[in-house]
Formats: structure tokens, sequence, C-alpha cells
């Protein structure tokens, strides 16, 4: 190595670290904190029929004399209202039983890509992230297709003769739960692939020399080692789903009251951009719940991930 | 793979800028609510490419307006209550009447009605206008409920006896509360524009009534669905109900579409064209105004979209099918029975959406 090259090396240790540092927390600063700021100052203003329409938050009345006026009512509002209530407790059902659901079909699925032969992993990867190539909202657009009562499911249950009149599926309940499990599946498969395909073997084997029977052996070995893998998946389907608009939109009925759905009513129908403002902080706040939880329990199985 | 694409994406931007001798016109309209040629016949005439995007409701447009620099130089509000709180808002920027000199073929009454949200007609053309009634599968509706059933009434819709037994062959309303809220209440007998705390009570209870039978709740699905018998009322505009029956025809599956205006009384609305105060190209949105007040370009218009004009000499211009349709214009008579929904305080408005929501969800 050159005396040069080990200099610059040097150099580059001593601004490297708080370089590499400053890029995420810059990122974060300007991705993350400053949109969140925003919308928390839009939380505190009150409506107004101006553009934008909401109140500033701060105004100069004088020379040095600054009036600050913060609106509360809308937390309050939002607190008082059982419709709020009702909203987040069901997007929070809806969010948790989907999880669970994309859980009992992903695990065997990224199970069995992970113990698949070499070559045929690459093919079924592609086949889970194929869909993605086609845009989100198309994609869901043609479940209305396939579900609607006159569609290619209900004429193959028609002529199966497993049904006698045509299901209504869509705009309920349960279509909003297909449209979830088909877009989100692949969330949940990929982390869970990421870990299994990681996972030693050998184990496996020792757990069967020492009289394991196979399922005996996938809960006591398998299983706990693809925690990390379990809880990654299940938080990047649990915490978009919270928030879905366009699946309940478009799949779901008018009893699928979900809190994208009301966030949409208050900011487009109302005009009430401070509401809307502070229902979001609020599930955001609701949604670092479960994330410290998890971050604890990670610690606890010890920081594998 | 990826650097051919990024290549033919420059060059047909590059393309692009070299074109537009004219300047570029941004249009916010309503889908489906332009005839097929009257983008083409604009850039031919004046040289300007207009570029089109579309919203499927008023509060989508509102929302973009409100926040600013939508970057649109000509949009399409219903006037009221829309355009009045636009107006209010000072979002829009007043017209140069004397380069619009197509404005004196619009009928007076119409203008003057107008004047009520905007004095002097400062800011606001009429486009097209149009009713909010009942489209009926006639054959449907008299099998569910006998052949002398009577069809020019809300009770199809709001009499739980009868939606108990259209319920079977489909029953949606319009996703916009003001307008349901207002029909129920004049089915009720009550001012469809007095905000009674009770008056709305009494028409909340009646709407989760008939709640049960209703199908779905969406302002433009029932176009398709009337048109290939998945429904057999559906509480819908004008327009879109003549879009269905048209399509049904065309269907040739003996699909009959009907509109009804309830004798009780049914909303009037119109939707006009402004100018955001903040266009980037407020030259061509005249340009395209006055375009517009061209007889043959609006008559071609509603042709295409059943919608009714208020351009006097574009009348004679119709197609025989449009103008006598008394869906589209109806008579004099008639006229006298519609009304239109008014502004109201935003904490109304607010209330009312509430309402909707707790309605629709059942909480």
């Amino acid at each position: 190595m050159s005396k040069n090259r080990a200099r610059a090396l040097i150099r580059l240790g001593h601004w490297g670290r708080p370089l590499t540092i400053a890029i995420p927390y810059l990122w974060l600063g300007l991705f993350f904190l400053l949109p969140f700021v925003i919308v928390l100052q839009i939380s505190l203003a009150e409506p107004a029929l101006t553009q934008p329409p909401y109140t500033a938050l701060w105004h100069w009345v004088d020379e040095g004399l600054l009036e600050i006026r913060i609106n509360l009512m809308n937390f309050r509002m939002v607190w008082d209202d059982s419709l709020y209530a009702s909203a987040l407790l069901n997007s929070l059902r809806v969010a948790a039983l989907s999880t669970l659901l994309c859980l009992l079909l992903g695990y065997p699925m990224a199970y069995a890509i992970a113990t698949a032969p070499e070559r045929w992993r690459v093919i079924l990867l592609m086949l889970i992230v194929l869909p993605f190539w086609t845009s989100f909202l198309i994609r869901v657009y043609a479940w209305i297709g396939i579900l609607k009562s006159q569609g290619p499911l209900n004429d193959l249950l028609l002529a199966l003769g497993l049904i006698e009149t045509p299901l209504t599926i869509l705009h309920t309940q349960t279509a909003v739960y297909i449209g979830i499990l088909y877009s989100y599946l692949p969330f949940m498969i990929l982390p869970l692939y990421a870990n299994l395909s990681r996972l030693d073997w050998s184990l496996l084997e020792a757990a069967a020399d020492l009289g394991c029977r196979p399922f005996g052996a996938f809960l006591r070995v398998t299983l706990p080692l693809s925690a990390g893998g379990i809880l990654a998946g299940s938080l990047l389907v649990f915490i978009p789903v919270v928030g879905e608009f366009v699946i309940p939109d478009l799949l779901g009925g008018p009893e699928t009251l979900m809190i994208g759905k009301l966030l949409w009513t208050e900011f487009f129908s109302n005009k009430d951009w401070p509401l809307a403002a502070a229902l979001a902080i609020l599930l955001l706040g609701l949604l670092l719940i479960p994330f410290v939880l998890i971050q604890r329990l990670e610690q606890r199985l010890g920081g594998q991930p | 793979m990826i650097l051919p694409f990024v290549l033919i994406s420059l060059l047909g931007i590059a393309a692009r800028a070299g074109a537009d001798p004219g300047g570029t016109l941004n249009l916010y309209n309503w889908n489906d609510y332009f005839a097929e040629e009257t983008l083409a016949g604009f850039q031919a005439k004046t040289g300007i490419r207009p570029r089109l995007d579309v919203y499927d409701a008023n509060e989508v447009l509102e929302a973009k307006l409100f926040a600013g620099r939508s970057g649109y130089d000509l949009v399409f509000p219903t006037a009221r209550p829309f355009a009045a709180r636009h107006i209010q808002a000072d979002l829009y920027r007043p017209l140069e009447r004397e380069r619009l000199t197509g404005l004196t073929r619009l009928d007076p009454a119409i203008m003057s009605a107008l004047e009520d949200i905007d004095p002097g007609n400062r800011h606001l053309v009429p486009y097209l206008w149009g009713t909010s009634g009942l489209g009926i599968d006639l054959e449907k509706v008299r099998g569910a409920l006998g052949d002398d059933a009577d069809l020019d009434t809300w009770a199809l819709l709001f009499d739980p006896d009868q939606a108990a037994k259209l319920a079977s062959c489909g029953i949606s309303l319009l996703d916009d509360p003001s307008e349901v809220f207002a029909a129920a209440l004049v089915f009720l007998g009550k001012d469809p524009n007095r905000y009674e705390a009770a008056d709305l009570e009494s028409a909340a209870a009646l709407i989760r009534a008939i709640y049960p039978h209703v199908r779905y709740i969406h302002s433009s699905q029932y176009i398709s669905d009337l048109a290939n018998g998945e429904l057999c009322v559906a509480m819908g505009y004008s327009g879109d109900v003549a879009q269905a029956q048209a399509r049904a025809e065309e269907a040739g599956k003996g699909v009959r579409i009907d509109y009804r205006l309830p004798r009780e009384g049914a909303a009037v609305w119109t939707d006009v064209m402004a100018i955001p105060r903040d266009a980037p190209n407020p030259d061509a949105a005249h340009a395209f105004i006055d375009y517009i007040l061209e007889p043959a370009v609006i008559a071609a218009i509603s042709n295409a979209v059943y919608y009714a004009n208020p351009n006097l000499e574009a009348t004679p211009l119709l197609e025989e099918a449009v103008r006598a349709d008394p869906g589209i214009y109806p008579s004099a008579e008639v006229m006298t029975r519609l009304f239109v929904i008014a502004e109201r305080e935003d904490a109304e408005i607010r209330a009312l959406n509430r309402l909707w929501t707790r309605l629709k969800s059942n909480r």
C-alpha cells in the first residue's frame, strides 16, 4: 500500500464516520421529521376558507408582539367522537387478521422456496416478485373483475356446481381481505425467505438424530429461529394495512370503515385539513407502539434480526 | 435494458418541448365531459396544445385548488356549493369579459341565477347543466312492483316497502350526502335547504330504514350496472343515466332504462368554467372558454355526453333525440319543481358528512 493511499484512508476515517452517519440522519430529517412537523403544525390549526384551508399558527401583531394560536379541539374531537375510535379499532382488527392470514399462507411458501433446489429458487422468487411489475392499482382493479357477481370466479364455481346462485363477494369485508392478502403476501414471504434460507439445516438433522419427530423439530428449532423473519414480515404487512385506503375503497363496501377512508372524508369532503392531520398524528402514535414492543422483543431475542 | 427506455423518453420530452408554438393549456375536467373531437378542434383552431386531466368528484378538484399551485388553467366545478365557496376564498381570477365574445349567446336566466354566487358574472361561465333523479330499469321495476307502479316518485327509494321489493334487483344511491339528504327531505315534504336538526334526524331515520335494501352507494358505478342489468333503480345524474340508456341500447340485451324526475322535486345543478388565480396560462384559458361558447362546439358536447347546455344558439344544432329528451331538457312544468342545493356553513357540512359516514358504516 502506498503512503498516499494510506494517508487518504486515515483522512476518510476521520471524516468518514460522521459523514456516513450524517447521511441517514439527513434523510430521516428531510423526509420524515420535516413532513411530521408540517402535519403536526396543521393539526394544531383551525380550518378556514383560505388557501391553504387552515389558519396560521402565529402572526406578528405589532413590532415585537407575536401572537400564537394553538387549537387542540381537533384532538378532542377525535377523542370525543366514537366514529374515529371505531374506525381505528376496525383498521387495527383488519390489519391484525390480514397479518395472521399472510403469515399462515406466506410461511409455507417461504419455507418451500428456501428448501427448494438452488436453480428453482430464482424462478420461484421471480414468481413472487413479478406481479410488482404491474401497477398496484391495476392489480386491485383486476380483482373487481374477478370477484364481481358475473365474474370468472362465480362462473367457475357455478360451472363446478359448488354454488347455486352467484356469491356476493365484491364490496364486502371478504373482498377487502382477499385484496389485502394478495397485495401484501410478498412483503411477508420475502423477509421470511431471507431468514429461512440462512437457517442451519444441520440443526434439524441433529434434532432428528436425537429422536425428535419432524413436526416437533419444526416447532422447537425452525420456528424459534425464524422469529426474526416472522417479526419483520408481520411489521411490513401490519403497518401499511392499518392505513390502507385503496383496497377498502375499491373492493370494500360501505360497512368497511377504515381510518384511511375517514382521513379521505375529512380531507376532501369536509375540507378539514387540521382534523385529518390530527387523525394522522394519532395513527402514527398508535403504530409506534407495536414498533417499540417489537424492538424490545428483538433485544430479548439477543439482537437477532 | 433500461438505457434505451431512458433515451426514448428523453427524446419524447425533447420532441414535445419543440412542438408547442401556441403554448399548453392544462384542463382539469370531469371524466367523459367533452365530445371526442372537442380538444382536437381547439388545437386545430388555436395552435394551443390542450392537456386534460380528469376527476370524478368536486372534492378532489377543490382540494387541489385550496392547496394552491395546481398548475391548471381551467377547471369545471359545480356552481353551488363548490364554485360559490371558491369565489369566497378568492381562488379564481376575474375573467377578461371583453375577450369572451360568445357570452351573449348564453341563457340570461342561467346567467342571472349565477349572479347570486358570482355578482356581475365576473368569474364563472356556465358549461353544462343537469339534474339528479332516478335511473329506472322499466321491466324489472314493473316486475317487482306491478305494471301500474308509480315511477315518478322518490318513494321507489325512500318507501321501505317498495325499497324492500326492489332490493333483489338492485338499488343504488349517489355517494353525496347533500344530494341524498335533499332528496329524502323533499320526499318528506320538507324544504331541502332548511337544515333543522329535527328534519335532518327524520331524513336520517328514513335513510337508515331503507339502507339494508341498498346494494351500494357510489357516484358513477351505476352507469355500467344499470346498462347491464345489475341494478334496477339508481339515484343518478341525468346525463349519466342517459349514457347508461345508450349503452343498454348498444348492448341490445333488451334492457330499457328510463330517467325520471320525481314529482316531489329534484336537484338541478350547473357546472361552470373558471380560471384558477394562479393559472400558468390564463390567455389560453380565455381562448378555450371562447371556443366552448361557439354553438357548434357545445352542441357537439351535449350530443355526446347528454347534458344540457346554456347556449341558446346551440339549441337548433342539437340532435333531435337530445333536444326532445325530457330527461335532458325538462319541460317548463317540470322545471318549476326543480330546486338548487344551496351553500351551507362549514360546520353544517361537516356534521352532515360525519352523519353520512355513520349511516354508511352502520355505526
